[in-house]
């Protein structure tokens, strides 16, 4: 076995055979099995399997962009459950997505945030409010709701009410470190769910515990976006765009800041980093990917209300980003990913299944034992045991390496070095 | 609007004190295992948690025996007390030596992510455990003590309304007076107290003093969730229905009431705890009154949070505690 993987991992070839062999059968099998949730999976997975190829980075992309914006929709468009497999991707998306921003907070900053799906709500409650006749009680001008065409702009605009959030809660807690930060940024998720679910008086703003419904779907050219699988390439975009930025992030001077801060405050002060600035800044950076998704997750639910918005939430997401590797952007993507598929299909597939078990009479599982009420007992097993054993997460963040004397020699110009760089981070 | 605030004012400490006692304990736990480890135990909360539920679970098994009727009511609350703390107490024994011993000297983030995880196993362990005997994760246990006790409080003054009390109170609040007393001797008299006060000094020196620190550690655990466990049940029998959830915020609370009190610092936790009760019943009953119902009862969490955030901001070492100055 391990011999055959020797051979696979010198061999491009061979690389490219195999994988391209692995997304056509599973293209093929979801095609045609359309029901098997599993051929999905297998075909997803084709993109981790992507990542451990030593191919370029330039054609990891393509072929994974390839993979997630014409086979797996076309391979599962073939039957009924070609929404619900769209509505998983999607989620997955917005997970990952929001994933990625409390992977600056906690991964590259060090701040633990325990109340990061604040501003999920704040992007979502930001669209849903004027997106809806909400916005007729206490806006005094302009007409409600606003058409889906709008959504494009509240886009941006979630993202910066969502920054401007994360730096009102940054100002405070600055003052407050590790441990403490935890306890404050909790307090402030329980603080924004309990005002959103009483803002109904004086003025109706939030429509309190009933939620706003039927907000309006974006509209693009006079397309509405209604099912999932428009909302699949919404996401898409939008989840490109972040890991673009994010990646840039990382290796950029505020990223490098955010790393020492990471690893010792006070000695980053005295290499003369900004500490407020720097901290301030990953809230903000990462608060405002959480606020963009969010306003995508009420267009696409079309329903915002404050029970989507608790703090097992904001631990799901943080049980992605320890799982994948703090701090690492391809296993932050892979946790998000995981821990999604594992709440929305494995966990429910199981208690269906289990249910006809017990139905047939085979088995008799009680119903408090039933999977998809596990979300907590599995999700505080994965924390304890990775953090205990394997705290660097599935994926671990590695640092590139330069090669000193390859700068030194001047033979590559500093842009040249970059991607030498980079390509040393991924190829291992 | 001042006249409404003061006829309700004896009514709002006594439900103050009985909310404030139980808070003062569970932060007891939180500044115990602070000022030892420098570790916001998160899991203390579902300590409290699991207390209620054990307590809750002997008391409906004691009614179920018919032991309740044929024994003094106050004999069979000291059992369950004594039993729960005991079973609480070990609980946290094990959970320090799982989850946070063999993470002693790896970074913060770290250990404060196992003890979240933790409180959200333990959270979903009583919740399936409860779920599998009763059909419902919701327990109401059997009640006890719900004789009413009238304050004439408009006796002392006439501005005053009377306030009614379950006798209950009174139980939590003497359970709770004593169980603080206790501790307090302990800590400050025994031997045993003095070695946790060296440990919480200086760890290391106090190891080169032959104090056993590993023991001293565990002992704290196992006092801070007996503490913990006991007030869980003083919580159970006051207020009736528990779920597995409950841990959580008030786990949160008490903790604002640690760090309000100083964290690391004993006496401070017990006041701070007192102080946050009275505040959050004063909130609860007035915060709609005062604002002409802007702000409804349901923002009494705000409250304490917001003071939460005032205290960090303003006074991070509390009112009692030391301002510690990090060096590199």
């Amino acid at each position: 076995m391990k011999k055959w993987l020797n051979v696979l991992e010198k061999n491009k070839r061979l690389q490219a055979t195999v994988i391209g062999m692995y997304i056509a059968t599973t293209f093929i099998s979801l095609y045609l099995a359309q029901k098997s949730v599993v051929a999905f999976l297998l075909l997803l997975s084709s993109l981790l399997f992507l990542y451990f190829t030593s191919f370029s980075n330039r054609v990891k992309w393509v072929i994974g962009i390839l993979v997630l914006s014409v086979l797996l929709p076309l391979a599962a468009s073939q039957g009924e459950a070609y929404q619900s497999y769209m509505e998983v991707a999607t989620l997955v998306g917005i997970y990952i997505a929001m994933a990625l921003g409390l992977n600056i907070v906690v991964g590259l900053a060090g701040l633990l945030d325990l109340g990061f799906v604040a501003f999920f709500a704040i992007g979502a409650y930001t669209y849903g409010i004027f997106a809806t006749a909400q916005a007729n009680n206490f806006m005094p001008f302009g007409h409600y709701p606003l058409s889906g065409e709008s959504f494009w702009i509240f886009l941006i605009i979630g993202c910066i009410v969502a920054a401007i959030f994360g730096v009102l809660l940054g100002i405070p807690v600055l003052r407050v470190k590790g441990d403490y930060l935890a306890i404050v940024t909790l307090g402030f998720g329980e603080i924004i769910r309990i005002i959103f679910n009483n803002l109904d008086k004086p003025v109706n703003i939030t429509n309190g515990a009933m939620g706003l419904a039927s907000v309006q779907p974006p509209k693009l050219f006079g397309i509405e976006f209604m099912y999932p699988s428009q909302f699949y390439y919404v996401v898409l975009v939008i989840l490109l765009l972040t890991i673009f930025i994010v990646r840039r992030l990382e290796y950029s001077k505020i990223g490098r800041a955010w790393k020492a801060v990471r690893e010792n405050e006070i000695a980053a002060q005295a290499m003369g980093i900004p500490l407020v600035r720097t901290k301030l800044m990953a809230f903000a950076v990462g608060a405002s990917f959480s606020g963009m998704m969010g306003v995508v997750f009420a267009a696409k639910q079309t329903f915002v209300d404050p029970t989507s918005f608790t703090l097992l939430e904001s631990i799901t997401i943080l049980v992605m980003v320890i799982l994948g590797g703090m701090g690492s952007v391809p296993g932050v993507i892979l946790g998000a990913a995981l821990v999604t598929i594992l709440n929305l299909q494995v966990l429910t597939e199981l208690t269906n299944w289990l249910n006809q078990l017990s139905l047939s009479g085979v088995v008799h599982i009680p119903d408090a034992l039933s999977p998809a009420k596990m979300q907590r007992f599995i999700f505080g097993l994965i924390l304890i045991v990775f953090a205990l054993y394997r705290p660097q997460g599935l994926l671990p963040a590695k640092n590139p390496r330069f090669d000193e004397k390859e700068l030194k020699s001047g033979v590559t110009n500093v842009a040249d070095g970059k991607e030498g760089a980079k390509g040393v981070y991924f190829n291992g | 609007m001042i006249e409404h605030v003061l006829q309700t004012l004896p009514q709002v400490i006594i439900d103050g004190l009985a909310l404030g006692a139980v808070y003062a304990i569970v932060a007891l736990g939180y500044t115990m295992v602070y000022g030892i480890l420098e570790l916001i135990n998160f899991a203390h909360g579902e300590i409290f948690m699991t207390g209620a539920f054990v307590g809750t679970a002997l008391l409906l098994s004691f009614s179920a025996f018919g032991w309740l009727s044929s024994m003094p009511m106050l004999l069979a609350l000291l059992l369950v007390l004594v039993a729960t703390s005991i079973v609480t107490g070990l609980l946290g024994m094990g959970i320090e030596r799982i989850a946070y011993r063999p993470l002693r000297n790896a970074p913060k983030l770290i250990t404060l992510i196992t003890a979240i995880g933790i409180s959200f196993l333990l959270q979903d362990f009583v919740r399936f455990i409860t779920e599998l005997k009763k059909g419902n994760y919701i327990l109401t246990g059997p009640s006890l003590f719900t004789g009413q006790v009238n304050i004439s409080a408009s006796s002392i003054w006439s501005g005053f309304h009377d306030a009614s009390v379950k006798s209950s109170f009174f139980i939590v609040l003497v359970t709770a007076v004593v169980m603080m007393v206790t501790l307090d001797f302990f800590v400050n008299k025994t031997k045993w107290g003095m070695a946790m006060r060296a440990v919480a000094q200086d760890r290391e020196t106090a190891a080169l003093m032959s104090v056993n620190v590993n023991k001293v550690i565990a002992l704290t655990f196992f006092i801070g969730s007996a503490l913990g466990g006991a007030t869980g049940v003083l919580f159970a029998i006051q207020y009736g229905t528990i779920d597995p959830y409950i841990g959580f915020i008030l786990g949160l609370k008490a903790f604002t009431a640690a760090v309000l009190g100083g964290i690391g610092n004993i006496r401070g936790a017990m006041f701070g705890g007192i102080v946050l009760g009275l505040l959050e019943m004063f909130a609860a009953a007035n915060l709609p009154i005062v604002s002409d119902g802007i702000l409804g009862a349901e923002y009494k969490d705000v409250f304490a949070f917001s003071i939460l955030i005032i205290v960090l901001i303003f006074k991070p070492e509390g009112l009692f505690g030391k301002v510690s100055v990090e060096k590199v």
